[in-house]
């Protein structure tokens, strides 16, 4: 709805073309230097440029104790998608970066082996050799076989766009931790099974041992035991231990704390996968516990084995596939969920950002969005969202306020983010191609965050660890990304300033410690760092400082002292900046609502090969009235100017910082494309509900793609679409009638984007009928394809129509003929221009939204203004608020003629949907007029 | 085909303007009814509508339920499941001042011989009585005596804790299709084409109980009687099968007036046989009245005729109101009629004072109705006559509300919630003036944004 046309130009546009459109060539002074991809057919804004697959995929890959490394499937599980891609070698990259503390075994001071519960590890990984870069999900799943009974597993998301990684983390992070939390959740059931069984094993054994030795003792009367007998005696002792700490096993993975297993409730209430799953995984304490238990002890079919005193070596078995690990249910819920999560990401970053401002604005407008959008899938997320925030541990405030507290500067400033980003990409191109000699410019991390809350965490990260010389690395673990997903990920796209970011990388080391966030890339080009870097700095507890410091790099980059030098990347700054303090002001004026921006991952600036990603970071700025944004360059420098220093002034706010750089005197080095940093992240979790503007999967997409061109068709054929139109507005049913399906259902197809709402169920339209209509029918449907047949039943059908023709439209297809009443206003032939010279179906459909956005907010106001329907003072006669009414829909909302009726149709919706109590509970009422029909002709 | 056949017939005589059915365009100023509510609840025929309230109403039919709705929302509140078969009368029961339950009560008999007393605001069943010896086909409520009487084949006098106090014997096999209460205690019901008059007896002193005396047997109609109302404190009316109105003084049980010569088309009898084979006696036969103060107002055939007590004489009349019979008539308070039919379709008339004498009286084209050319002599004989006495009214169509596609059984009008009609469709529909509707939402959303603490008032 919000989709302006000019975002438009994003989309992609495949089979439905209808003819090539050939722009008007630009002047000379607007245009910019061709892609240089161009020439390959990819369009500017995927860098599918370097990767060797079509297009993002997920891959499930295993570190077997076995084997190694390996790759076990990829969603879609379709080789042309990851083509000549070697998943094997990228399963090693990705399972070598787990940080995961997954250790099973006998700790000390404890006679069992104990289970951990670990959590989760979030990696952000890029592979500049193979142009793929990949959220990466690691996690660990119980097998009984497996050494120290853990397997370790990992998700990624691969991408060639490193920005959508990045950027889309907590989303990403969210969605997978959703799918992980199901596996796992199948998976302690299985090993709890598996437990089961191998405690019955175990108790057959010993009772077969028993008595065994109890044979021999009789039949050994001579008062001294054989070797025999003593091998059998401590082969008992072995098994007694064994189901001892078997026992004790099964107790810990029941044990697991119940808070946790919620996720997976979630996700599988979520993935609509619930058919017939009994009912203990949405019942969340003690009846579950007693089913689980039932279920598997009571299994009768199983008959214990005798277990051999030796067990098998290690590679003689054969391991368990991961669907065997995991109960079956969750298995094939777990990919229901990954393929959703592939779904949800297709497309190109853009395009994934503007549907979630999208999203995001159109969730604000909830007392008019049901009329015109298409919400079912969104609707179903934003409920179960809901209901997980209060799940999750809040620290700071409860879920629904903050939303309410400050949902619009947040979205604008992702607007003014995104356009940023757009700007930047075009500055690196023109460095690239001004300064020949800066070849391995690279964005750097930026973002920001609220100094206060960040104060703690940062402390509790200034743990070393040897960062490495070649990569980059983001590594969360659960208890830090958790809170990541729960921040707001529209604040994810600002492009915030955060210094402390860049010094704590600065500092701090690479630890298991669970707050720790690293980015981690590779690039070749890792051998223009001299080795004495490297070996100068072993330790490497000022990475960067050291480069700069050392000035022997291939390539420098002076920034900072020499004016000209930045003024590149500070033009693109300056551009970006009073856009978006405009944006955010204004809004934040209109609104009056603080302005509490979160941030996360950034933008980041890169070349093909260079990368630098960002951490997810939080900023919130209080009482701001607009939000400061930089550019890459811009606050790089600034950081690593403070970070010079040392780390004084954390309290520094992102303001100061445009000062400071100025005062900056520290040169900046060569951005080797190692960098490492270690950034802290807030651990306060503000409980805002998550967004995470969905976007509608590509079916929905599709739809939406071919309703649009479709709609396009009917215009420019039909003369006489704007007063079928019109019908279809001020909820006149329309009836297209016509004798080939085919036909009728694309056209009701096409014509359902002009049909409003009645609730957030599914739109008042049925495709096909062939019985005859009953009045029923009109007050359930607006929009009904009629089946034409000459047949008995046929003719009733006409019949009944002629019958109710004042409640209906009709739209012969066959005879290309409409009975509808006359239309004269102007709203229509805005929305249904026959000589519009919007070619693409996406984009009309977009366009059509933009109309009927501006519509519903007519409509709104009309229903929504006192004194237009209530008397102003005392007895009032009721024609003068009639004329109120008239007056204002004329003169101030600009309605002519019939215009009036859409507004009031429309009016009348969202009273019914406002007032009433059980939304979808009553059906609203048949609204119909007394006026004639016109029959149109071509 | 019938009609299309007749109405060829009449068009040479220059009756064009009377056209057998006054039709009325898409535009309809006067039209109200701008906004439906379809209800469904029933799976077959619906018969009976009853207002229980303000906003209150039951339906019953076929299907042996009672649904009882919001007029308002259109909310099904109550389902009342207890008869096997259809429903053949319902009646309310008003409750007593006394009485210490004030929820209100109906009264519905079925043809599976049973009687049931609900409680419309529980959904109670009160209680249930099953000795009928034939189906029951009509109810009255004798307030005066709180007594209830219910119809078959014999009359049977019931008291509020349903014991039956007093039975007739056997008193035809095709039963009693009417009863109404008369002063003096009396009741008068209609039994085939009889109407017998019985008096009731309370227990005074001497006599021990209840009775039921059969007074007088009253043998004017010719055909069955269909219709039996009370139109005031003097007379009660009955229309039969043949078209006969007869109009009976309410305490001695004479003839006032009795009106079956105009639609009685027997004089064309011998002349015009072969019309009177296509004609069915259903097309005259009187299925209901409605009055008010002056006019009774008759559902014939497919007509609709005023007909006045004062001048007794028919004032106002369309003789083809309808594509088929009317089956149930209203008056509204403003002038209007009201009218529903086998058609489907619900009509709403207009009674207008017209500016000039007419030009046309009724009769005229009624008769020429049957005639093919030529006119008859005998027949133009008394057109003459009533031809003097000009009409001043005439009923003006000015609305119809279609919306069933099955006949139109009955209907119920509600002062503030509009107009609630069944059908034969198995559908109920509610149908309201819209405007008044979408000021009423709008209304109830200040309301509700008030009790949110939305709404600020502009300076």
């Amino acid at each position: 709805m919000i989709s302006a046309p000019d975002v438009v130009a994003f989309t992609k546009e495949d089979e439905y073309e209808e003819e090539p459109y050939n722009e008007p060539a630009l002047p000379e002074e607007y245009s910019v230097p061709l892609f240089p991809f161009a020439s390959q057919g990819a369009n500017p804004w995927s860098k599918l440029s370097g990767a060797k697959f079509s297009r993002d995929f997920i891959l499930i890959s295993e570190f077997s104790e076995q084997v190694g490394p390996q790759p076990l499937l990829t969603i879609p599980n379709d080789t042309k998608v990851f083509g000549t891609f070697d998943l094997n070698y990228f399963s090693l990259r990705i399972m070598s970066v787990d940080y995961q503390a997954s250790f099973v075994g006998h700790p000390p001071g404890s006679a069992y082996p104990k289970l951990n519960f670990v959590e989760d590890s979030k990696v952000v990984l890029g592979d500049s050799k193979e142009g793929a870069f990949a959220y990466v999900h690691h996690l660990t799943l119980y097998d009984l076989e497996a050494r120290g009974f853990v397997r370790p597993f990992c998700m990624a998301y691969i991408s060639a766009d490193q920005h959508k990684i990045m950027q889309q983390f907590q989303e990403l992070s969210a969605e997978f931790s959703k799918a992980s939390e199901c596996l796992k959740t199948g998976n302690r059931k299985a090993f709890a099974g598996e437990l089961e069984k191998k405690l019955k094993d175990l108790d057959y054994t010993r009772t077969v041992l028993h008595m065994e030795t109890e044979i021999q003792k009789k039949a050994n009367d001579k008062g001294f035991y054989s070797s025999q007998a003593i091998e059998k005696a401590n082969e008992l002792a072995s098994v007694e231990k064994s189901i001892i700490e078997h026992q004790d096993l099964l107790k810990q993975i029941r044990s697991y704390p119940r808070r946790k297993s919620k996720g997976s409730d979630l996700c599988s209430r979520e993935t609509e996968y619930t058919q017939d799953r009994p009912s203990q995984a949405a019942t969340t304490s003690d009846p579950e516990e007693s089913a689980d238990t039932d279920r598997y002890t009571c299994r009768p079919a199983y008959t214990p084995k005798l277990i051999k005193a030796k067990s098998t070596k290690c590679f003689d078995k054969k391991l368990k596939t991961l669907e065997e690990l995991c109960d079956t249910d969750y298995f094939t819920q777990t990919l229901a969920q990954l393929s959703h999560i592939e779904r949800m990401f297709r497309g190109d970053l853009c395009y994934l950002l503007t549907s979630q401002i999208d999203r995001a604005l159109l969730k604000q407008q909830h007392v008019t969005n049901f009329l015109f959008e298409d919400f079912a899938e969104a609707d179903d997320r934003a409920v179960v969202r809901q209901e997980s925030a209060p799940a999750e541990p809040s620290q700071d405030r409860p879920p629904s306020r903050s939303l309410e507290k400050c949902p619009i500067p947040q979205v604008l400033i992702s607007v003014g983010s995104y356009r940023s980003s757009v700007e930047s990409v075009l500055i690196k191109m023109e460095q690239e191609l001004g300064d020949e000699e800066y070849k391995e410019v690279e964005g750097t991390e930026s973002g920001s965050f609220d100094p206060q809350d960040n104060l703690d965490c940062l402390d509790m990260d200034m743990k070393g660890s040897i960062s490495s010389g070649e990569s980059i690395e983001v590594l969360g673990t659960e208890k830090a990304t958790s809170v990541l997903s729960k921040s707001d990920s529209l604040g994810s796209l600002t492009v915030p300033l955060s210094p402390q970011v860049v010094r704590s990388k600065a500092v701090s080391h690479r630890t298991i410690s669970e707050d720790s966030i690293e980015v981690l890339s590779t690039c070749p080009s890792e051998a223009l760092i001299p080795d004495d870097f490297k070996a100068s700095y072993p330790s490497a507890i000022n990475e960067e400082e050291s480069y700069a410091d050392d000035g022997k790099g291939a390539i420098h980059f002076q920034v900072g002292t020499s004016p000209p030098e930045p003024g590149e990347a500070e033009e693109g700054s300056v551009e970006n900046t009073p856009l978006q303090t405009d944006a955010s002001c204004c809004i934040g004026k209109e609104t009056g609502g603080p302005q509490v921006p979160l941030s996360s991952p950034a933008l980041t600036l890169s070349d093909e090969e260079g990368v630098v990603s960002t951490p997810p970071q939080r900023s919130r700025q209080k009482d701001q009235g607009f939000h400061v944004d930089f550019a890459m360059e811009n606050s790089n420098l600034s950081s690593r100017d403070h970070s010079s220093e040392g780390f004084p002034a954390y309290e520094l706010d992102p303001s100061h910082l445009l000062a400071s750089q100025d005062g900056s005197k520290t040169s900046l080095d060569d951005y080797s494309d190692s960098t490492s940093c270690v950034s802290s992240v807030a651990s306060t979790s503000s409980d805002r509900m998550p967004s995470s503007a969905h976007p509608t999967g590509p079916s929905s997409e599709r739809h939406k793609k071919r309703a649009g061109q479709n709609a396009l068709k009917f215009i420019r054929q039909y003369p006489f679409a704007h007063p079928a139109i019109y019908s279809l507005l001020s909820g006149r049913t329309l009836v297209v009638l016509g004798e080939e399906e085919a036909m009728v259902r694309k056209l009701v197809t096409a014509l359902s984007i002009f049909v409003p709402n009645y609730g957030c169920c599914a739109k008042p339209v049925k495709h096909w009928v062939s019985s005859p209509l009953h009045i029923s029918d009109f007050q359930k449907w607006k929009l009904i394809g009629l089946q034409r047949a000459v047949s008995p039943a046929g003719t009733g059908a006409l019949h009944a129509l002629s019958r109710y023709s004042r409640y209906t439209s009709v739209l012969d297809l066959d005879r290309k003929t409409l009975r509808c009443p006359l239309y004269r206003g102007t709203l229509v032939p805005r929305l249904a221009d026959r000589r519009t010279h919007i070619r693409r179906g996406s984009t009309y459909y977009m366009h059509v939204q933009s109309v009927l956005a501006q519509l519903c907010a007519k409509a709104f106001l009309y229903t929504f203004c006192h004194h237009l329907h209530l008397p102003t003072r005392g007895r009032e006669a009721e024609a003068a608020a009639a004329s109120r009414q008239a007056s204002f829909l004329q003169l101030s909302l600009g309605l002519v003629n019939e215009d009036v009726k859409v507004v009031q149709y429309l009016a009348e919706l969202l009273r019914l949907h406002y007032t009433q109590e059980h939304p979808g509970a009553i059906q609203p009422t048949l609204r119909f007029d007394y006026v004639p029909s016109f029959l149109y002709k071509i | 085909m019938l009609r299309w056949l007749i109405g060829g017939g009449r068009e040479p005589q220059g009756l064009a303007e009377k056209s057998p059915l006054q039709t009325i365009g898409e535009e309809q100023t006067q039209n109200p009814y701008t906004e439906l509510l379809v209800l469904k609840a029933h799976h077959d025929i619906v018969r009976f509508l009853v207002q229980l309230d303000d906003y209150r109403f039951a339906s019953a039919g076929d299907d042996g339920i009672v649904v009882v709705w919001n007029a308002q929302t259109g909310e099904k509140l109550l389902e009342l499941n207890g008869h096997t078969q259809k429903i053949t009368a319902i009646i309310t029961l008003p409750s007593l001042e006394a009485c210490e339950e004030k929820n209100q009560l109906i009264l519905t008999a079925s043809a599976d011989r049973t009687v049931i007393v609900w409680d419309c605001d529980t959904g109670r069943q009160v209680q249930k009585v099953s000795c009928f010896q034939s189906t029951v086909k009509c109810l009255a409520v004798l307030r005066r005596l709180d007594v209830w009487l219910s119809g078959g084949n014999d009359l049977c006098m019931w008291n509020r804790k349903l014991d039956l106090l007093c039975k007739t014997s056997h008193l035809s096999d095709t039963g009693i299709s009417a009863l109404i209460e008369i002063p003096k205690n009396c009741v008068v019901a209609a039994v085939g084409k009889e109407l017998i008059i019985f008096r009731l007896v309370a227990p005074t002193e001497g006599s021990l109980g209840w009775d039921i005396l059969e007074v007088k047997r009253l043998l004017d109609h010719q055909d069955n009687i269909l219709s039996l109302v009370n139109v005031n404190d003097l007379s009660f009316v009955t229309g039969s099968h043949v078209g006969e109105l007869i109009i009976w003084d309410i305490l001695d049980w004479t003839v006032q007036a009795c009106e079956h010569n105009f639609w009685d088309p027997s004089p064309q009898l011998d002349t015009q046989q072969e019309i009177k084979l296509c004609q069915k006696p259903n097309d005259v036969s009187i299925h209901h009245f409605t009055w008010d103060e002056e006019n009774i107002f008759v559902a014939v055939g497919r007509g609709l005729y005023v007909y006045n007590l004062q001048m007794k004489r028919v004032i106002a009349c369309q003789k083809t109101a309808h594509d088929s019979s009317v089956l149930h008539v209203a008056k509204l308070p403003n002038r209007q009629l009201i009218s529903c039919s086998e058609d489907g379709s619900v009509r709403i008339w207009e009674l207008r004072e017209k500016q000039q004498l007419a030009a046309e009286p009724v009769p005229t084209g009624f008769f020429n109705m049957w005639g093919f050319g030529r006119v008859n002599k005998q027949a133009s004989q008394p057109v003459k006559k009533q031809q003097e006495n000009a009409i001043l009214f005439s009923l003006e169509l000015i609305g119809d509300l279609i919306g069933h596609s099955s006949s139109v059984e009955m209907f119920l009008y509600f002062e503030d919630h509009g107009l609630v009609t069944c059908s034969a469709d198995h559908l109920i529909i509610l149908w309201k003036n819209g405007e008044r509707e979408s000021g009423l939402r709008s209304l109830k959303l200040f309301q509700k944004l008030e009790e949110n603490g939305d709404l600020y008032l502009a300076v």
